[in-house]
């Protein structure tokens, strides 16, 4: 959990620099929390959760300035990503109380084993080289298209195929490892 | 749009970002305010001998309070503009004065003949205090609203309510300059209740008037 917020908090402050790597990561990791989050609470099946999700990116954009770069990250979005369910309830005229929680609830998985999940795939993406890496983490985790990432990395179309199915490749060896 | 395409089209437009305090602008709200409220006194009722009341310790227990409420409302609201920030230190710097006057309001009772308790908590002027100190707080109440805005609440009734107490506690500091009341156990109670107006007020008009 503390690892989560230096990330982020770190990530967060070079965008605020200006850095738009960084601030697409952050947008990029954050998009994952609130989605587990709003689907949380709203029911697995809701269509409102990847709007709510955008807004909240959005809204998270929009207000950086207010951010206080001395405070802790989690708990300034996790207050955002709360008001804007609150204001989703209100705006469907459901009289819904949003429980106050802690700020770590933006940031935990709902199930432990989900987390464990999340930090073996980590741990197997961090033996890959950096570029191959973003390339992965772009197309399998973030949902860009393979033209996107390619163009997002600067390769052609045809290299990133070629680095994410080696990636693909050297990652289900390493698993397999593992287990053994 | 698909959120992989939101987030590359708002990091494209990261450029750098400086923080941005509401308190300044909810500070010059408050100020704005009070010399909008000011002007009406001025038109409207007028003031009280200045010259002579400010050698009064009464005219300054008065100014002290409404002041310090207005510092605690200015904190809390500038806090409540900000996601994810605490207010309890806010809320503690507006029980204080409350607190410390309730305690002399007390004191003035127990030394006080039982013949005198209707002058002592009703003055004058009880039934229209309140009603007084809300007109004259709303310039700054609607300045602080507008100034919250440019902030991010997230607890909209909250943040209403504080910037009520802010506002509230502003005019009640101007109506301070022509109203003559005396009594620690008069302002205690319907100078609290004018403020408190004010911050109901905006508790309800904050889920309004604060959406972003």
């Amino acid at each position: 959990m503390a690892e989560t917020e230096t990330r982020l908090k770190g990530l967060m402050l070079r965008g605020l620099a200006g850095d738009g790597a960084a601030h697409a990561e952050l947008l990029a990791a954050l998009a994952g929390n609130l989605r587990a989050y709003f689907l949380r609470r709203l029911g697995p099946a809701s269509a409102d959760a990847e709007d709510l999700v955008q807004e909240t990116l959005l809204a998270i954009h929009t207000k950086r300035s207010t951010y206080d770069t001395q405070a802790m990250f989690t708990p300034w979005a996790y207050a955002i990503a709360r008001y804007k369910l609150v204001d989703h309830f209100r705006r469907a005229g459901v009289r819904r109380a949003v429980p106050l929680e802690d700020a770590g609830v933006l940031t935990a998985s709902e199930n432990p084993e989900e987390g464990a999940v999340r930090r073996d795939v980590d741990r197997l993406l961090a033996t890959l080289p950096a570029r191959q890496r973003r390339l992965m983490e772009d197309v399998k985790l973030a949902g860009y298209s393979i033209e996107e990432a390619a163009q997002r990395a600067g390769m052609s179309t045809t290299a990133a195929k070629v680095s994410i199915h080696r990636g693909m490749k050297k990652l289900a060896g390493k698993a397999a490892d593992e287990d053994r | 749009m698909k959120t992989a395409d939101l987030i590359q089209a708002l990091s494209a437009d990261a450029t750098p970002v400086r923080r941005a305090p509401v308190a300044p602008w909810l500070a010059g709200a408050g100020l704005a305010g009070a010399a909008i409220a000011l002007a009406v006194l001025a038109m409207w009722l007028g003031f009280r001998p200045l010259h002579a009341a400010m050698r009064l310790p009464s005219f300054w227990m008065k100014a002290g309070y409404t002041l310090l409420l207005a510092l605690a409302g200015l904190v809390a609201t500038s806090r409540l503009g900000h996601p994810g920030a605490r207010i309890g230190a806010a809320l503690a710097l507006a029980a204080l004065p409350i607190a410390a006057l309730a305690m002399m309001a007390m004191h003035e009772t127990m030394r006080a003949p039982p013949a005198a308790m209707p002058a002592l908590w009703l003055g004058q002027t009880w039934a229209i205090c309140p009603v007084r100190i809300l007109l004259l707080s709303l310039p700054a109440f609607a300045l602080a609203l507008w100034a919250l805005r440019r902030a991010a609440p997230t607890r909209l009734a909250l943040a209403g309510a504080a910037a009520g107490l802010f506002a509230g506690a502003a005019g009640a500091t101007v109506y301070g300059l022509y109203c003559q009341e005396h009594t620690a156990a008069f302002v205690v109670l319907w100078y609290t209740l004018g403020i408190g107006l004010v911050g109901a007020l905006g508790a309800l008009a904050g889920p309004r008037f604060l959406r972003w």
